[in-house]
């Protein structure tokens, strides 16, 4: 319950984050809030030689406006992404997937770019993300990239990321006002989703349906087509690959992925 | 070893610490400060929660390392002049507490949520307090603390003002 | 005014909510002073032979300064079953396993560190080479790989006779329902996990400290284990993080680190994490019941039949005994002309069963009222309106059951009428009725469930349950209790300093309570089976009273008065000669040349019967299968109530353990015996989020066994609440076709009973 010893150095800047992670390359991980790593670290799950603490910088913290995309900064908290006059109108959406991270204490540490850098299948800011097709902001020793969520998350804990690179800020589309819908199935309020499903402007993505979340592609398609919201969830486990555990069995995530869906184009939230 | 300094309760700190030592420990071990307790190894029961910089955090889950340059506040530092600070009043008031093990994260998480939340409904608290569990109490009069402890917040700044 | 009756706050509070309770943990002693760390090697498989354990890598690790292993404990004798001579003597359970693992968390070796960070570090360096065996699992488990090969069978005993049940018992009956339950195997998870701190002295002495619900129970426990006599061991019992009848008398490790700090003459500490304690520390619950329950169309219920089978776990503990109490309370609170009830009682490759909060006696509650639930389905009535029908009538004298259960004092219907009333229960069926009708996604179910329960019923072994209590008077005005009763968490300083003040006019906050140190008081029964009130309290008011006797006679002598002439003024506490308060002598004045004190032992005629109903309301999601429970109104009569605000906490906690083992909790193991709940981000131990506020009733009925009045209420909300939730969910969805659904009642659960009952959703 205590994590095997390592070195910490805390970064500096975004620069001299990446110089330290060119320099340890495998042996290191990035530290922001730790409440995705450190959970492991101390289960032993996770053994990094070596801890390059990047939460000190406010260089990465922050949201603001460029053009028709919303810019977060990727270390900042859930909490105050939740709290975010700005995210709370121009992606609710979002706002309303970091209130649902844990529990107030874990949103009062964890940031966006822990979370989406882990890249549970289960977990909120990825499926956000990808409902709101968003996309990540990489830096690296070669400079920087954009790579957009349906890229991104690539496995079952596993991004696009290169180790030696940094993400730095994450940009939603602005669609202030437009409906939108959120469906967190749980036993216990800070729980993982056993099922989740996120939709805005005809994007419907599913969380705990697959090694990362997924969109909704055939329940899209109806939708366009002009299917109403029952109808097109009838449609949203295909192409899905629900895993078994104690919480569910593959039919009955099934099952919840087509209520919740229709629920979530029918804008409830949950 | 790390060089750290941070304010805990008021009291400048500075230490020498191995990276992996969590808060929690820190406060513990280090400081004697033992009213937050560790109750679980998944960042699940909140029995450890304390104040960074005025936020509930569970102090289980922050290395000692990272809360160099910050404030921490625990329940030892609540209450000023031997008086008990208006949410710990309550919980006693209300028989918030039994075998108290949950009680210092729960107080702390309390005094947080309040903080954000000045006037929470009682869904909010029960939301407010996800993070915390309790076996003895089934929730029931903590809520009931939460809520009186608002309300007597708020007599107290309506005493201040209009004074 | 009397205080007794009143809403006291408690006076340990302050302390708890500012620097903290001082648990084990917590415990800074310069006694402890160098103490080393030790660390449980578990076992991961679940059945498995030890070839050997290597801890040659483990011993060069930083900060070692030893590992133990089974071989090491040789001398010591392995735990005996409970109720051995009932219960397979094979069956015992070594300090340390040595050639047979039997559960995972089965600790198989020791690390001993400088720091406790070291332990993790070292812990996994120690190499176990296993050799898996078949894991044995399940409520029939074959004898193809047996647990305890000396033993011959996975069978650990029964109670009763099944080859005496009766095949016509049933006869006459008009309809008959048969139904197989589970009531699930679940984790008391104190929020203190267990530990404790050992170091012996120059005077070969032992003194530990130990969470627990019983120094002196632990102490003659940890002497036997220890092969030494009960006076070289003292038991100090810290402030205890809850308990919930998992931290009675000595488990393996305790022995262990006792046995560590005398081999390395040092003092030794241990903490367990919390995967240990949902492994390692004894699990509750794990009966399967068959129950089958006949009578007449209009509504009697003429005979019922409880078939029992309680998976004890690896080890036979306090599980393999607790069908015992099961057996005992199989009729509950009805009048029914024919029962019968057997047990047995089996081991499997899991973690050890002990007592969880009710111990056997939920167990009998919540078959008993499933059975009534299915009767009541199957003739078509309304399920209230069968309990009323059946319920025993009002008695004020004893009324002894079939099974030998003595109830003492009981109105169940008023119990019954005064819950449904409260929960406005003829306009939740309206509402019910509508829902259903329309055809709602959201179905309510109202879930009844009516209950007596048997509390401190003694150690069963012919002695009446009783207490003893130390009261002392101080000059300077305070006084000091010492109590064989063993609070963690219910308020034993304050309710104790209610009862002696009331009787000697000292004000509450100057009377300090002890308790659980076995040098300080050498004779207690602990706190569990709601006895502490009843007998532990009892035994503070005598213990004051013969004090105030006593005192009588000094104040005599110091007023030169006769002792009959004086009297005793509580507002004062002081003694005066009647009719002239001038002449009057202070209590406190009369301890001044010698010690005032006295020490009594209350005895109780018997266990006494507290008895109430749960009425559960819940929303089921008939779409997911989700069950929101909105209400809880319970009526629980332990008769007369010493301090209603101590009395409410005790009824909220057992109401949220109740309903969380309902629909939310459960210990899950897959098909090797691994366990697949080990972390509370896995057990679904309920939050504050899923319940609701709860509806308490008032209901005093008191008894004549004790001058308080007073029965125990410690497990009662853990009794009705179960039954009650289980009975609303299953009720909400029971037009549609599903007639039982087995706890936890999860939306999985739910969902797959609506799939199974051809509803469609």
């Amino acid at each position: 319950m205590i994590p095997a010893q390592f070195d910490y150095v805390a970064a500096e800047s975004a620069t001299h984050a990446l110089g330290l992670l060119a320099q340890h390359g495998d042996d290191a991980k990035l530290l922001a809030g730790g409440h995705s790593l450190l959970p492991m670290m101390k289960l032993r799950l996770a053994q990094p030689e070596v801890l390059i603490d990047i939460g000190g910088l406010t260089e990465l913290a922050g949201v603001s406006v460029d053009g028709e995309a919303l810019v977060i900064g990727a270390t900042t908290r859930h909490a105050d992404l939740a709290a975010s006059d700005l995210v709370r109108a121009e992606a609710p959406l979002l706002a309303y997937a970091a209130s649902q991270v844990g529990d107030p204490q874990i949103r009062h540490r964890g940031t966006i770019g822990g979370s989406l850098s882990h890249a549970d299948p289960a977990a909120d800011l990825p499926m956000a993300l990808v409902a709101l097709g968003g996309s990540v902001e990489l830096l690296g020793p070669g400079g920087s990239r954009t790579v957009s969520a349906d890229d991104f998350f690539l496995g079952f804990f596993e991004t696009a990321m290169q180790p030696d690179e940094l993400l730095t800020a994450i940009r939603i589309p602005r669609r202030p006002g437009v409906p939108w819908g959120y469906q967190k199935f749980v036993r216990r309020a800070n729980d993982w989703a056993i099922v989740g499903v996120a939709a805005v402007d005809g994007r419907i993505a599913l969380a705990n349906m697959g090694p990362k979340p997924l969109r909704a592609t055939a329940a899209e398609e109806a939708l366009a087509a002009g299917a109403s919201a029952a109808e097109a969830a009838q449609h949203a486990a295909e192409g899905t690959s629900p895993g078994e555990d104690i919480h569910a069995d593959r039919e009955y995530r099934r099952h919840l992925a087509k209520v919740l869906t229709r629920r979530a184009l029918e804008h409830e939230t949950a | 070893m790390t060089h750290i300094e941070m304010t805990v309760n008021g009291d400048k700190r500075s230490d020498e610490v191995e990276p992996r030592l969590l808060l929690v420990h820190y406060l513990r071990e280090v400081l004697g400060l033992r009213a937050a307790n560790v109750g679980c190894d998944t960042t699940s029961c909140g029995a450890c929660t304390v104040l960074l910089d005025g936020e509930s955090v569970k102090s289980c889950t922050v290395l000692a390392v990272q809360a160099s340059g910050h404030e921490v506040t625990t329940t030892e530092g609540l209450s000023g002049d031997g008086e008990l600070h208006p949410v710990q009043a309550a919980f006693r008031q209300n028989h918030g507490l039994q075998c108290g093990f949950c009680t210092p994260g729960m107080v702390m998480a309390a005094v947080g949520l309040l903080a954000e939340n000045p006037h929470p409904t009682e869904a909010e608290v029960r939301e407010g307090l996800e993070g915390n569990f309790c076996r003895c109490t089934g929730y029931h009069n903590i809520i009931r603390a939460v809520l009186a402890a608002a309300d007597t917040e708020q007599g107290q700044a309506n005493a201040e003002v209009s004074a | 005014m009397s205080i007794l009756g009143t809403r006291v706050l408690r006076t340990e509070d302050p302390k708890f909510l500012t620097t903290g309770g001082v648990y084990t943990e917590d415990v800074v002693d310069e006694r402890l002073a160098g103490a080393c760390h030790v660390f449980f090697v578990r076992s991961p498989i679940a059945h498995a032979r030890i070839n050997s354990v290597d801890v040659s890598a483990a011993l060069e690790a930083p900060g070692v300064v030893a590992v133990y292993t089974g071989a090491d404990l040789a001398d010591l004798a392995p735990i005996p079953p409970s109720a051995a001579g009932l219960i397979s003597t094979e069956m015992v359970q070594r300090l340390l396993a040595t050639d047979k693992v039997r559960f995972v968390g089965d600790a198989v070796a020791a690390v001993v560190t400088e720091h406790p960070y070291q332990g993790e570090d070292a812990m996994e360096l120690v190499a176990v080479d296993y050799d898996p065996l078949p894991a044995v699992l399940g409520y029939d488990p074959s004898d193809d790989s047996l647990l305890f090969e000396a033993a011959g069978t996975n069978v650990a005993g029964y109670w009763g006779d099944a080859s005496q049940l009766n095949p016509d018992l049933f006869d006459g009956c008009e309809v008959v329902v048969s139904e197989t339950i589970i009531n699930q195997r679940v984790a008391p998870a104190p929020m203190e996990t267990r530990g404790s701190a050992a170091v012996w002295g120059d005077d070969g002495r032992l003194t530990t400290w130990i969470p627990n619900q019983g120094a002196q129970g632990t102490k003659a426990e940890m002497a036997k284990l220890l092969g030494i006599d009960e006076s070289l061991v003292r038991v100090i019992t810290p402030d205890v993080g809850g308990a919930f009848g998992a931290k009675f008398g000595a488990d393996p490790e305790h022995v262990v680190v006792a046995w560590i700090a005398r081999h390395l003459g040092r003092p030794a500490r241990w903490t367990e994490t919390r995967y240990e304690n949902l492994i390692a520390m004894t699990h509750g619950r794990a009966q399967q019941h068959t129950v089958t329950i006949g009578g007449s169309r209009d509504g009697d219920v003429q005979a019922y039949r409880l078939e029992i089978v309680q998976d004890a776990g690896a080890y036979p503990r306090i599980g393999a005994v607790l069908p015992m109490l099961t057996i005992l309370m199989t009729t509950g609170p009805y009048d029914i002309p024919k029962a019968e009830s057997v047990a047995k009682v089996v081991v499997t490759n899991t973690t050890p069963i002990g007592a969880y909060r009710g111990a056997g006696r939920p167990e009998a509650t919540a078959a008993l009222e499933r059975a009534i639930d299915l009767f009541a389905a199957e003739i078509g009535a309304d399920p209230a309106d069968v309990r009323r029908r059946n319920l025993l009538a009002p008695f004020t004298e004893p009324h002894r059951t079939a099974f030998g259960a003595l109830y003492d004092t009981g109105d169940y219907a008023a119990a019954l009428d005064r819950a449904l009333a409260a929960a406005g229960y003829a306009g939740l069926r309206e509402e019910q009725a509508k829902r259903r009708a329309s055809g709602d996604i959201r179905q309510l179910g109202i879930g009844v469930a009516s209950y007596v329960e048997i509390t401190g019923m003694g150690d069963g072994e012919g002695t009446p349950p009783q207490e003893n209590a130390t009261v002392e008077v101080h000059p300077d005005g305070t006084a000091t209790i010492l109590t064989g009763t063993s609070p963690h968490g219910q308020g034993h300083a304050t309710a104790w300093a209610m009862i002696a003040s009331e009787e000697l006019g000292i004000p509450v906050d100057k009377i300090t309570l002890k308790w659980g140190d076995t040098d300080l008081i050498p004779e207690g029964g602990g706190t569990g089976g709601s006895r502490s009130l009843q007998q532990g309290g009892a035994a503070v008011q005598q213990a004051a009273q013969e004090l105030l006797e006593v005192a009588r006679l000094r104040a005599a002598a110091e007023l030169e008065a006769n002792a009959v002439d004086l009297v005793f003024d509580k507002t004062r506490s002081a003694f005066n000669v009647a009719g002239d308060p001038e002449a009057s002598v202070p209590l406190t004045r009369l301890a001044e040349n010698e010690r005032l004190l006295i020490r009594t032992v209350f005895s109780q005629p018997g266990a006494t019967f507290p008895f109430g109903t749960h009425v559960a309301v819940v929303e089921v999601d008939t779409e997911t299968g989700k069950t929101t429970l909105q209400r809880v109104i319970t009526v629980d009569d332990a008769g007369t109530i010493l301090n209603p605000l101590l009395a409410e906490g005790q009824r909220h906690g057992g109401i949220g353990q109740g309903a969380a083992q309902a629909f939310l909790e459960e210990v899950v193991y897959d098909d090797d015996g691994n366990p697949l709940t080990a972390s509370f981000a896995d057990y679904p131990f309920v939050s504050a989020t899923e319940m609701p506020s709860f509806e308490l009733a008032d209901m005093a009925t008191p008894t004549s066994y004790n001058p308080l009045g007073a029965k125990g209420i410690g497990e009662a909300g853990s009794i009705g609440s179960t039954p009650a939730v289980q009975n609303a969910v299953v009720d909400a969805v029971a037009h549609l076709g599903v007639r039982h659904i087995d706890m936890p009642v999860t939306s999985r659960r739910v969902w797959q009973a609506l799939q199974a009952a051809g509803s469609e959703h």
